[in-house]
C-alpha cells in the first residue's frame, strides 16, 4: 500500500456574493515509501492548497471546504481531529516552504527554532536537545553550527537559511516530505546544492518526498514519478522518463515545448504556451486547458474529460491527445470512443490506480 | 549599546537649546504676564514697571536668554514667582504624583490592552472583536477631562466608591520620603497608607488611561492579524507545536513590536492628559501646577517643568528604544 494515498482532493473557497473557486478539484495521487514524486505546473494551479490541504494548514476561514481524502499510512489526514494532526506534523510529515527568510520567525535563534521540534516530538530539553540541533545543521550542511544556533535568520544567507528550514523539517526523520517549491527564492548555483541536498537527505533516510515545483529541470533530476496539474486537476500522471520522452497531454507537451533551451540558436523564439490561466472557462465544465490547447476539439467542451490509463502505468485526462512519436496521429474520434467500445486492455493497465471522476477508460493500444 | 545611548543623551543637549529657545520667546509673548497676575487689574503703569524691573523683564529678550542659559547650565532653574521657591524643589515635590499616576494608567492601558486586543484578533468578525474594535473607538473620542468628571460624578459622588480629589488622605499621617505615596507606604510599612493612595490613584489612573487603553488595543489587534498571516506561523504550524507555544513564541513576541513603539509614543500623551485630569481630581502633580503656572505667567515654573517633560520623554523614548532591539535581533542600536 502507499505511504500516502490523496484521493479525489478537493478544495473551494465560497465567497458570498462571489463565485465559488474551485482551487483543487478531485486531485488523487499517490506516494510510495521512499519515493520521490512530483507535483508540476505553473502559478495558481493548486499546487501549494493541494499540500497545505493535506497538512492542514490552510488558513481557516468561513467559505472553505476540503473534500476527499488523504490516507497517510492508514490514517485519513483530512478527518484527523487539531491535536491528533499536530502530533503528525512535524513527526511523520514535514514540509519545507517556498521562502526561506519569511518562513523563519525573526526574533528568535535559529537553535531554539530547531530545538522546538525536538521538544515537542523527542522530548529533547536542554543541551541535549541543543547536542542534536548542531548535528541537523551539521548534517543539512552549515558550517560552524554551534554558533549558527545563536544566530538569527536575518544573519543567515538564504542558502544557510533554507538549509536551516531543512534542518528542522528532517529533525523527526519524517516518513514524508512535502517540499513547496523550496529552490524558487535562491539562485542558481544555491538551487542546484539544496536540491542535492533534499536527494541525498530522502535517499540516506529512505524519506518519500513530495516535491511541488514549475521548474522542469528540478522534476527531470529528482522525481521517480510526475503529476502534472493544471486548473486543480491533475492532467498526466507518468514515470519521468517516459513523460518527458512522450508527453500526452497538450498542456504537458507545452510545458516542454516552453523551456528555454541554451543550445538554442540564435535569435530563435522562445515558445510560450499561448494564453494564461483562468479559472472562469467560457462554459459551464470541460478541460480547463482547452481554451489554449492546440489541439481541442468539440468534446473538450461540456464535461471534464475522463482519466485515460495508458498501457505503461501513465494516465491522462485528454479527449485527443498529442500522439506518441513514431505513429500515425490517432483521428480525432479516436479518443472520444466511448469506454464501452474500447478493446479490453493489458493486466497492467487494469491495475493502474485512476481517478474517480468520471470513470477512467483505458487507452486503445496503437 | 552604551555608545547609542551616549549619542542619543548627547542629541537631547541641541534640543533642548532649541526648544528652551522656542518656549523662551513664545511665553514672553503671550498677552499679560506676571505682575498682571500679582497685581491683578488695579496696578498703575509704574507699579507693573517696577515688578517687570525687578524681574528682569524690561531687559531685551536675548539678554534675559542668555541669563536663563547661564543658569540653566549650572543646572539652576530659577525661582517661582508666584511660590517664592526653587523650581526644582516643586518640581521633586510634584512630580512623583505624576509619574505615579502614568505609570498606573499605562499599567491599566498595556494590560487590559494586550489582551484585549489579542482575543479580538483570535476571534476576529466575533461579539467580542466588535466590542473591543467599538469601545476603543468611544475611548478615543471621548475627552479626558470630560470621562474623569463622569467618573468622579459616578463612582465618587453618587456610589461613593472612590476618593474623589487628592493623592492620600492627610488625616492617615503618613510619612514621606520619596513622595511617591505608594512607595513610601510600601518602604516604611504603613500599609494603609499605600492602600489609600491607591485606591485614589483609581478613578483618575482610569481616565488618564482611556486613549492610551484604546490605541493599544487597535494596535496590537492589528498587529496579531498580520502577523497570523505570516510565513513563519505556518513554519510553526507545519512543527506540529501546540497551539499556546505557536501563540505565545511566534505571534504574541512578533506582533509587540508596533504596540512597544507605540507605548513610547503615548506616553508624551500621558504627560500632557495628566494636566487635565490632575485638575478635574485636585490631584497635586505636575499638570495641576502648570496649569495654575500658566494662568499665573509663572516663567520659571513653565519653562523649567517643560524643559524637564521633555528631557523625561526623551529618555522614555530612549528606554523604549533600548527595548525594542531587546525583541527584535534586526534592530542593532549603534
Amino acid at each position: 500500500m502507499a505511504l500516502l494515498d490523496v484521493e479525489d482532493l478537493s478544495v473551494t473557497f465560497a465567497r458570498r456574493g462571489q463565485r465559488t473557486v474551485h482551487a483543487v478539484d478531485g486531485v488523487s495521487f499517490s506516494v510510495d515509501a521512499g519515493e520521490v514524486v512530483g507535483l508540476v505546473g505553473e502559478s495558481g494551479c493548486g499546487k501549494s492548497v493541494t499540500s497545505l490541504a493535506i497538512m492542514g494548514l490552510l488558513p481557516k476561514q468561513p467559505g472553505l471546504r476540503v473534500g476527499g481524502k488523504a490516507v497517510f499510512d492508514g490514517t485519513d489526514l483530512l478527518q484527523l481531529d487539531d491535536r491528533s494532526r499536530r502530533d503528525i506534523r512535524g513527526r511523520d510529515v514535514a514540509m519545507i516552504f517556498q521562502d526561506p527568510l519569511s518562513s523563519l520567525n525573526p526574533v528568535i535563534p535559529i537553535g531554539l527554532q530547531v530545538t522546538e521540534v525536538l521538544t515537542r516530538h523527542r522530548g529533547m530539553k536542554g543541551a541535549a536537545a541543543e547536542k542534536e540541533a548542531a548535528e541537523l545543521l551539521d548534517r543539512v550542511g552549515i558550517p560552524d553550527p554551534k554558533r549558527r544556533l545563536k544566530e538569527y535568520p536575518h544573519q543567515l544567507s538564504g542558502g544557510m537559511r533554507q538549509r536551516a528550514l531543512i534542518a528542522m523539517a528532517v529533525a523527526c526523520q519524517p516518513r514524508l516530505l512535502i517540499a513547496d517549491e523550496p529552490t524558487t527564492a535562491l539562485d542558481v548555483t544555491i538551487q542546484a546544492q539544496i536540491l542535492e541536498l533534499l536527494k541525498e537527505l530522502v535517499r540516506d533516510s529512505g524519506t518519500a518526498l513530495v516535491m511541488i515545483t514549475h521548474d522542469l529541470g528540478v522534476v527531470a533530476g529528482m522525481c521517480d514519478t510526475v503529476n502534472v496539474l493544471y486548473g486543480g486537476r491533475v492532467v498526466e500522471t507518468a514515470r519521468r522518463r517516459p513523460l518527458f520522452r512522450e508527453p500526452r497531454h497538450p498542456y504537458t507537451v507545452g510545458l516542454l515545448a516552453s523551456v528555454p533551451r541554451l543550445d538554442a540558436g540564435r535569435g530563435e523564439r522562445l515558445n510560450p504556451i499561448p494564453g494564461s490561466v483562468r479559472d472562469l472557462l467560457p462554459w459551464a465544465d470541460g478541460c480547463a486547458f482547452a481554451p489554449r490547447c492546440a489541439r481541442r476539439v468539440d468534446e473538450c467542451v461540456g464535461e471534464p474529460p475522463a482519466l485515460v490509463l495508458a498501457h505503461d502505468g501513465r494516465s491522462y485526462r485528454c479527449v485527443n491527445p498529442a500522439p506518441l512519436p513514431g505513429t500515425l496521429p490517432p483521428p480525432a474520434a479516436a479518443g472520444a470512443a466511448p469506454a464501452a467500445e474500447a478493446p479490453a486492455g493489458t493486466a497492467k493497465a487494469a491495475e493502474a490506480t485512476a481517478g474517480p471522476v468520471p470513470a477512467p477508460r483505458e487507452e486503445e493500444k496503437p | 549599546m552604551f555608545r547609542f545611548i551616549v549619542r542619543r543623551l548627547l542629541q537631547l543637549i541641541p534640543t533642548l537649546f532649541g526648544l528652551s529657545l522656542l518656549l523662551f520667546i513664545w511665553l514672553r509673548r503671550l498677552p499679560g504676564g506676571p505682575e498682571t497676575a500679582i497685581l491683578g487689574e488695579r496696578g498703575t503703569p509704574e507699579m507693573r514697571a517696577a515688578i517687570r524691573r525687578n524681574m528682569g523683564l524690561d531687559e531685551p529678550i536675548l539678554v534675559q536668554y542668555g541669563r536663563f542659559v547661564r543658569r540653566l547650565i549650572r543646572l539652576d532653574l530659577g525661582t517661582s514667582t508666584s511660590t517664592k521657591r526653587t523650581v526644582v524643589t516643586e518640581f521633586v515635590e510634584r512630580f512623583p504624583g505624576t509619574v505615579e499616576l502614568s505609570i498606573s494608567a499605562m499599567l491599566i492601558a498595556i494590560g487590559l490592552g494586550i489582551p484585549l486586543g489579542y482575543l479580538a484578533a483570535r476571534r476576529r468578525g466575533r461579539m467580542l472583536d466588535h466590542l473591543s474594535v467599538g469601545g476603543s473607538l468611544i475611548g478615543i473620542c471621548i475627552p479626558v477631562f470630560f470621562l474623569a468628571y463622569v467618573l468622579k460624578a459616578i463612582f465618587a459622588e453618587n456610589l461613593g466608591w472612590f476618593p474623589a480629589s487628592g493623592r492620600q488622605d492627610p488625616t492617615l499621617g503618613a510619612t514621606r520620603i520619596t513622595n511617591f505615596f505608594v512607595l513610601d507606604g510600601i518602604m516604611t510599612r504603613e500599609w494603609d497608607a499605600a492602600a489609600d493612595a491607591l485606591w485614589h490613584l483609581v478613578l483618575p489612573a482610569v481616565a488618564l488611561a482611556s486613549i492610551p487603553l484604546a490605541i493599544i488595543v487597535r494596535i496590537t489587534r492589528a498587529s496579531v492579524l498580520e502577523v497570523l498571516n505570516e510565513d513563519f506561523v505556518r513554519t510553526a504550524e507545519a512543527k506540529g507545536l501546540t497551539e499556546s507555544t505557536v501563540r505565545r513564541r511566534h505571534v504574541l513576541r512578533n506582533s509587540m513590536l508596533p504596540v512597544v513603539t507605540s507605548i513610547g509614543l503615548l506616553t508624551g500623551g500621558l504627560l500632557s492628559g495628566a494636566v487635565l485630569t490632575e485638575t478635574v481630581f485636585a490631584f497635586s502633580g505636575i499638570g495641576a501646577f502648570i496649569y495654575e503656572a500658566i494662568s499665573q505667567r509663572d516663567y520659571p515654573v513653565l519653562m523649567g517643568f517643560i524643559l524637564i517633560i521633555a528631557v523625561v520623554y526623551v529618555l522614555v523614548n530612549l528606554l523604549v528604544d533600548l527595548s525594542y532591539s531587546l525583541i527584535d535581533p534586526r534592530v542593532r542600536v549603534r
